[in-house]
């Protein structure tokens, strides 16, 4: 990296030395992420940072014109590792548009699919790519100091994971030769192939249509997964104990660790996992049937529960223009004045947008990113508000743990915990774990809480094993149901992608797509400012942290920025532009996968 | 039997060799994504050495780097100076055409420090593909374009031979290697890769390739040829909905046009595919993907003709065949508990 001493003068401060320190790439995340900071190692912290990414594809532009039913193979293609969460969301937008209900089966069916997904993708971010920033060789190279205390400290959870302390832990992340990196390697393929048994193929599904599944429905699909599910089952049983331990020793070894990445709790989550039982897809009824998702739908601020209303979650979505290299869209066509209960929809929402990209030169001072700013309008004070997911699992806990609604025999959300019972495996007795609210909206908090829903994810599934076998016993094996493109229609779907809140909105005009807009989780975690100076989750979440990696300019590693930016699960295809302000802005951007909407 | 074993155990013509893997086109990474949950052989095999007479492998793929940023980059400014000879390249999403707006840019990674612009991708491309051994294309935005090329996309993109020249040679004399699919298939990737390796070791003859400069041994069969549903067909047995076990020609499937081996290889260890487990064959590994397949759920245009000859033959033969299957499943008639033998023996000692 480069690193150049500049002296700064800012009014009514002392005189201090800034370095800049860039990384550019990021890696072990998916996409072209490129940071940029001037750090003030005199004092410890980032002083100016600015996140840059570097991709425009166009989906919403040349989604426009094609035939309604290509939304869900054309839009998994946004993105390479939760393409089929993509897939979903358009499968529920088109069923709405549609109006068709499909077989319960079919959504038992994707259900298991999403689960083996979420199963499979934190399972591979969480060891093999977040996993390596707290691995033996980094540590080392980054806080000596932690690491000579982590071959002293024992592990409080020993018995449960097998590593006698802190420093094995470590050790065993070490990318390829890592005893523990190489099973979750083994284990994220496990996952995939259950992935598979259900859509097909990873990550771009092959089985989902509009109205259901092509998935044949046997007594050999389900027990190929169960069987498979139940080695994972027992891999959580270690997993997260690990994971408590390792991320424990953190706020032990370094005081003040809680500061890391650590934002206002602002937390977005869509729901996911359809209960066929309710859901219909029509839009009048989305309130109802939002709320019994498997995860809640819910914005929690403050740690509040603000809404668990899909549909006022859905009206109050804008988009907003800023720092972004595309041209305004104020004067263009509003395709939808009102949603189907009368609400009206403003034009900023993503059923309104018109996506004209204008390529330019990058300007940290002007545009500097292909991504635009989502927020959410908070009718009790007017704030349009930077919501983020913290890369998926906090925000799904958070808002399920607050609505208190899920209730099913392996998983209940208390009001303040979600409680996950895992049933006897082959070696190891059932177990239950809690996940409690946290203190804090912070990097060690997001990791956390991922290790927590892969566990989660189990459970789920257990559930949806139990409930499609039934159907299949009853007789009840069609898996798909007929529909006609209506000539005039919209439509929308919210699904949790792995790494968080995911919207697709569609029109259609003509029998044709006449407008498409998917809002994935990168754009809302990693955007710029805004027309109203407001800065993206990444700002705060980078401003917040400070330094506590031993190096100094010449070896510096900026292990806490990377851990800080890696726990919000920044989406490969996704490319982020953050830009730092001076030592108290913070603006990350991040270009969203994909191309048309929005962000990209 | 010493000197047939030989010829995996000894030393390769070069002792190392890397992969530098460029993921900045206009893709999703579901290539490098894909390449995690290959088998035959996985990641860990060729980096550990678990495969015989194989180089060392140093992978340079920014999904999965231990290094960040310009730690990251040397590798690509290294191969630039033909400080990692040899290199293989490997280019995954499809390349912009970075030529028809004034500034700006489609697609970038990396910074440079004269004019603080990103570094685009197809100036990483002119700058390495010179001076690799070998030039790989993971998957169909790399190979031919793909989703991002469709009709009406802003960005004018490619695939890399579009870019390069369908003509174009590696220093070593290697054409682009194209494997196509959307993702692509894991296994087919890996096993791309190690073949590569075994012919830079010495140990393989000059990869073959079809016109589409894919490995011919992967793609040199129809998704049909390869369809356990392909018996459907041929009894003129098609599938109305979506869910059925019979052949989906009728409800948009293209296997018996495209070029892919999925059906037999399947997705992970044989498990998933397309048209095998119920998904249609949307034509991703070819490079007329994705325009000439869509809208993708309508029958292909081919197949009323095919489907409606096929038909007349295949009730037929399939009602031949059921009575000659309700034959086989009654047992002969000399099975019986009666108090004779009737199986055509005639025993002459009881």
């Amino acid at each position: 990296m480069a690193t150049i001493p500049e002296t700064l003068a800012y009014e009514g401060q002392k005189k201090r030395t800034l370095v800049d320190m860039n990384w550019d790439p990021i890696t072990r995340i998916v996409g072209s992420l490129g940071i940029f900071t001037k750090i003030d190692f005199e004092n410890r912290e980032v002083a100016e940072c600015y996140s840059t990414s570097s991709i425009f594809r166009g989906y919403s532009i040349f989604m426009k014109g094609k035939d309604p039913r290509d939304a869900h193979f054309i839009t998994s293609r946004i993105c390479g590792i939760c393409g089929d969460n993509h897939a979903t969301c358009a499968v529920y937008a088109q069923n709405m548009a549609f109006g068709v209900r499909p077989p319960a089966l079919a959504e038992w069916i994707i259900n298991l699919g999403e689960a083996a997904e979420y199963m499979f993708d934190h399972n591979i971010f969480q060891d093999n790519l977040v996993g390596v920033d707290f691995c033996e060789q980094m540590v080392k190279e980054t806080n000596p100091g932690v690491w000579d205390k982590a071959q002293s400290t024992a592990s409080p959870n020993a018995d449960k994971h097998g590593y006698r302390t802190i420093a094995d832990i470590m050790t065993s992340l070490n990318p390829f030769t890592g005893t523990f990196y190489r099973e979750t390697l083994a284990m994220s393929r496990l996952t995939r192939e259950m992935f598979c048994l259900m859509e097909g193929r990873h990550v771009h599904p092959s089985t989902l249509y509009p109205g259901g599944v092509g998935t044949v429905a046997t007594i050999q699909l389900f027990t190929d997964y169960l069987v498979r599910l139940m080695k994972y089952v027992e891999f959580m049983k270690k997993v997260v104990p690990l994971h408590d331990d390792l991320f424990d020793f953190f706020y032990e070894a370094l005081p003040g660790y809680e500061k890391v990445g650590l934002r206002r709790t602002l937390l977005a989550c869509w729901g996911s996992y359809n209960d066929p039982d309710h859901c219909d897809y029509q839009y009048k009824n989305m309130d109802a049937w939002g709320k019994k998702m498997f995860v809640t739908p819910g914005i929690v601020v403050d740690g509040k529960l603000v809404t668990n209303n899909l549909v006022d979650i859905n009206r109050n979505i804008r988009i907003l223009l800023g720092s972004s290299y595309y041209e305004d869209w104020q004067g263009k066509e509003t395709f939808v004045k009102k949603d189907p209960l009368g609400n009206p929809i403003d034009q900023n929402h993503p059923w309104n947008q018109t996506t004209t990209p204008r390529p330019q030169k990058r300007d940290f001072n002007g545009n500097y990113t292909w991504v635009m700013s989502p927020r959410w309008y908070d009718e009790r004070t007017g704030d349009h508000l930077a919501l983020d997911t913290g890369g998926g699992p906090i925000a799904r806990l958070w808002s399920t743990a607050l609505s208190g609604l899920v209730d099913i025999n392996y998983v209940k959300a208390t009001g303040h915990s979600v409680k996950i019972n895992l049933p006897k495996t082959a070696l190891l007795p059932e177990v239950e774990f809690e996940w409690k609210i946290p203190q804090w909206s912070n990097a060690i908090e997001r990791d956390r809480a991922r290790t927590y829903f892969q566990a989660y994810a189990a459970a789920t599934a257990l559930h949806f094993v139990e409930k499609a076998l039934s159907e299949l016993h009853a007789g009840r094996t069609a898996t798909w149901s007929e529909f006609k493109v209506p000539d005039e229609a919209i439509g929308c779907g919210f699904h949790e992608a792995v790494r968080g809140v995911l919207s697709h909105h569609v029109v259609i005009r003509d029998g044709k797509i006449a407008n498409y807009h998917p809002y994935p989780p990168t754009p809302w975690n990693a955007n710029p400012r805004d027309i109203y100076g407001t800065p993206g989750p990444y700002e705060d979440a980078v401003q917040n942290t400070p330094i506590f990696e031993e190096n100094g300019p010449d070896k510096f590693k900026g292990i806490d920025i990377m851990r800080a930016v890696r726990s919000f699960d920044p989406c490969l295809p996704c490319g982020v532009h953050m830009y730092v302000g001076d030592g108290r802005t913070i603006e990350v951007k991040h270009s969203p996968m994909f191309g048309a909407a929005g962000h990209e | 039997m010493a000197e047939k074993a030989s010829t995996l155990t000894k030393a390769p013509a070069v002792s190392d060799i890397h992969i530098v893997w460029i993921t900045a086109g206009l893709g999703c990474d579901g290539d490098s994504v894909s390449i995690t949950a290959a088998e035959q052989p996985s990641i860990e095999d060729v980096l550990l050495g678990a495969i015989p007479g194989l180089p060392k492998v140093h992978l340079h793929n920014p999904v999965l780097a231990y290094e960040n940023g310009a730690d990251f980059l040397k590798f690509y400014y290294d191969a630039e100076k033909g400080l990692l000879d040899p290199f293989v390249l490997v280019v995954e999403g499809s390349i912009p055409n970075e030529k028809i707006k004034e500034e700006g840019y489609w697609a970038a990674v990396g910074t440079n420090p004269e004019t603080g612009q990103p570094i685009t991708t197809c100036e990483w491309i002119d700058r390495l593909a010179p001076k690799a051994l070998a030039v790989i294309g993971a998957g169909t935005c790399a190979t031919y374009g793909g989703i991002h090329a469709m009709a009406g996309n802003p960005t004018g993109c490619m695939g890399l031979a579009d870019y390069l020249g369908w003509d174009w040679r590696s220093k070593a004399g290697l054409p682009i290697v194209n494997v196509p699919g959307c993702p692509v298939q894991p296994d087919n990737f890996m096993e791309t890769v190690l073949y590569l390796l075994y012919q830079v070791a010495g140990l393989a003859p000059m990869i073959p390739l079809d016109k589409q400069l894919r490995p011919t041994w992967l793609f040199g069969k129809t998704v049909h040829e390869g369809c356990d549903r392909g018996s459907y067909y041929e009894q003129g047995d098609f599938a109305q909905n979506y869910g059925s076990s019979k052949c989906l020609v009728k409800l948009g499937c293209w296997g018996p046009v495209v070029d892919c081996n999925v059906t037999k290889r399947g997705w992970m260890r044989g498990i998933g595919g397309c048209p095998n487990v119920g998904g249609i064959c949307i034509g991703c590994t070819m490079p007329g993907f994705p325009d000439k397949f869509m809208p993708f759920m309508d029958e292909p245009p081919g197949g009323t003709l095919s489907s409606t000859i096929i038909g007349t033959y295949g009730r037929m033969i399939r009602t031949l065949r059921g009575i000659t299957n309700t034959t086989l499943n009654k047992e002969p008639k000399w099975r019986h508990s009666r108090p004779e033998l009737t199986t055509g023996y005639h025993p002459t000692t009881y």
